[in-house]
């Protein structure tokens, strides 16, 4: 590389840097935009891609189609079917890509995902509470019973976690370590709940433990929605702190940031975050940790570009693995994410390590 | 607790800040520091008094353990002594926020992290976190680019932090603390990775900045003759406390070395500053008659 000669250059230099990661933030939203085409067609296949595309911004800005004419039938299909599972994959998506980001970062730890202090553990034994033993919260039944007590199912271990660290100063591998113990925890509850029950509660518990994004209808949406909204605009916001705390906790501290605090506030809102998306969808695997990966790998660790480019990224792999779930059929998202993520992953780390740097 | 007092104080006048012409005082008071409490049996500093003045290059030696990355822990909040008080220029550091003291005192660790790497520029700018304000962007990279400059690195500035030698990583970080612009400036070890250019270089450098910048620089070093040649004060840690205090003529003498250190030197003047020669007692005779060579073949 060239030495910089004058200030001016290394100005200018850094701006062209930021542009071009924008690209991958730009391909992201493409990609997302076509699968949603493509889901589209899938279901209701006498519209053209474009005209799914002209059906979705009709029903947006509200244009009322003749009644049972194709497009009024195009626009109950896909309006009622495919998009509450695009926004939720989206929003779930773009959800757990940055508390996934968030957790490595304040973690230090490139292990860490949303669910290391325990959030997933905790969600599945308050779900599977509700669907084996029929105990919820207020006593609300089925599904809504089922989604308030994964929610708050999920933050009993993140409370605990971040009780322990307000008590003393715990490194992050320690607050790790803690919430895998309580991982465990929650986990031999849930297996003892699932081996007493019968076999058709299993399979039902066992999906939700994959994730699932078949249950998910418009209901489900607003809460999931507003909460990502705030909690990644929270994010968005830190993401200069959290470039700082990567280079550990002390040099962090030198550098102004007080460590304890900011650490129990990132922590909480990424419970949040995740469990209001973790409670209607199941505990969704691989993303979390990989989507902040695979863009550290294409455009470096700066959280201010990571954080919105993983979103778009996670949106486009949920979007993209549950459209091949769907066309396979019966196949979990989580499972299409995982066959296909890996060798992705897996290349691009080989890619990197073979010296080409940073791909851009 | 101290979020509360911190809230009585800004919001009645005054947020800690310094004027940059102020002379630097640093008063530290029967200091004292255990890991695991004040009761803890693991007691590393007891009872330390110092008073630093003025703008200078200040070195602490003393042997491994002794507590000497504590002791300076103690001083930028890193650690919260467990005893003792230690004055900024008549402030108290423990009412002083990590936020304000951030503006005015720097710390170059001896070691970084570095599991999600940046680019050189990205670390060095975080140096300007905080001062930097919404659209100072341009201003702090100019900064950066004077500091790169400074230490010569201004090659390295596109490259990742995890792919520079141990070396170079010191240079980032010194970078990055001088970006603080701080007017207290802790340095662990800076020195070490360097090779014996740029241990000579960026001492001396440190020295001047110490005079340009109106600062006080702090480092510990493991290097007693580097330390010797440049520093202004020399402050020798041994066993808890403060062993010896002063110019480095009166602190780098055998007998202090011996003590410390427990190893033989004989001490030279070089140019009016004290020279050790480590004196080694084993007089076993390694020489003997087996054949040994290292040989260039190509």
């Amino acid at each position: 590389m060239n030495p910089i000669e004058s200030s001016d250059e290394l100005v200018t230099r850094y701006h062209r840097q930021a542009l071009r990661k924008l690209l991958v933030l730009v391909v992201s939203v493409v990609g997302v935009i076509v699968v949603v085409g493509l889901f589209s067609v899938s279901v209701y296949d006498s519209v053209s891609i474009m005209e799914a595309y002209g059906i979705i911004w009709d029903h947006i800005m509200g244009v009322q189609h003749a009644p049972r004419s194709t497009e009024w039938w195009a626009d109950r299909f896909i309006w009622n079917t495919v998009m509450p599972r695009v926004v939720a994959a989206i929003v779930a998506g773009a959800s757990l890509a940055a508390a996934g980001a968030l957790m490595q970062s304040l973690m230090n730890n490139p292990l860490a995902d949303p669910y290391s202090t325990g959030i997933s553990s905790g969600a599945c034994f308050g779900a599977i509470m509700a669907l084996v033993l029929g105990l919820t919260i207020n006593s609300l039944s089925g599904q809504s019973g089922m989604v308030v007590n994964a929610f708050l199912g999920s933050l009993i271990p993140v409370a605990i976690v971040i009780l322990i660290s307000k008590r003393m100063p715990v490194s992050p591998a320690s607050l790790i370590l803690v919430g895998t113990a309580l991982s465990y925890f929650f986990s031999s509850m849930v297996t003892y709940m699932m081996v007493i029950t019968d076999a058709d509660t299993l399979q039902n518990a066992y999906i939700w433990q994959v994730g699932t994004l078949d249950t998910v209808t418009w209901e489900s949406i607003p809460l999931m929605f507003g909460v990502t909204v705030v909690g990644s605009a929270f994010v968005m916001f830190l993401s200069r702190q959290l470039n700082i705390l990567s280079l550990g906790d002390a040099n962090a501290k030198t550098l102004g940031l007080d460590v304890e605090k900011f650490r129990i506030v990132c922590l909480l809102v990424m419970a949040v975050m995740t469990a209001s998306i973790v409670c209607f969808t199941g505990t969704i695997g691989f993303l979390g940790l990989v989507a902040p990966h695979l863009v550290r790998l294409l455009i470096g660790s700066d959280n201010r570009f990571v954080i919105p480019i993983a979103m778009a990224m996670g949106a486009f792999i949920l979007v993209l693995a549950d459209y091949i779930a769907m066309s396979v059929s019966d196949v979990p998202v989580g499972v299409v994410m995982s066959i296909i993520g890996s060798p992705i992953f897996f290349a691009l780390i080989l890619w990197q390590k073979k010296g080409y740097g940073t791909v851009y | 607790m101290k979020s509360i007092s911190l809230k009585k104080r800004t919001s009645d006048k005054d947020q800690f800040a310094m004027d940059p012409d102020a002379e630097i005082d640093l008063e530290i008071n029967s200091l004292s520091f255990a890991y695991g409490g004040p009761d803890s049996d693991f007691k590393v500093l007891s009872d330390v008094s110092l008073k630093i003045h003025g703008a200078q290059l200040v070195s602490i030696l003393g042997p491994n353990g002794v507590g000497k990355s504590t002791f300076i822990h103690c001083l930028n909040k890193i650690l919260e002594p467990t005893g003792g008080t230690v004055m900024v220029n008549d402030n108290d550091l423990s009412e002083i926020t990590v936020k304000d003291l951030a503006k005015v005192m720097g710390y170059v660790p001896y070691t970084s992290s570095d599991n999600f790497p940046l680019s050189v520029t990205d670390t060095v700018l975080m140096g300007r976190h905080p001062h930097s304000k919404w659209g100072s962007i341009d201003d702090d990279l100019r900064v950066v680019h004077e500091m790169l400059t400074l230490i010569g690195i201004t090659d390295l500035a596109d490259r990742n932090f995890n792919e520079l030698s141990a070396g170079q990583h010191q240079k980032v970080m010194l970078a990055r603390g001088l970006a603080q612009e701080p007017r207290i400036l802790f340095l662990d070890e800076p020195t070490s990775n360097l090779d014996v250019r740029f241990q000579l270089e960026i001492t001396r450098m440190l020295k001047r900045l110490s005079r340009q910048k109106n600062m006080l620089v702090i480092m510990i070093s493991h290097d007693i003759n580097i330390a010797a040649k440049y520093s202004d004060n020399i402050i020798m840690l041994f066993d808890g406390g403060v062993y010896a205090v002063g110019r480095p003529q009166d602190v780098i003498t055998s007998e202090n070395i011996s003590h410390v250190y427990e190893v033989g030197a004989q001490v030279i003047t070089d140019n009016g500053r004290p020279h050790i020669v480590l004196v080694d007692d084993d007089d076993t005779d390694y020489d003997d008659d087996h054949n040994y060579h290292v040989l260039r073949t190509g």
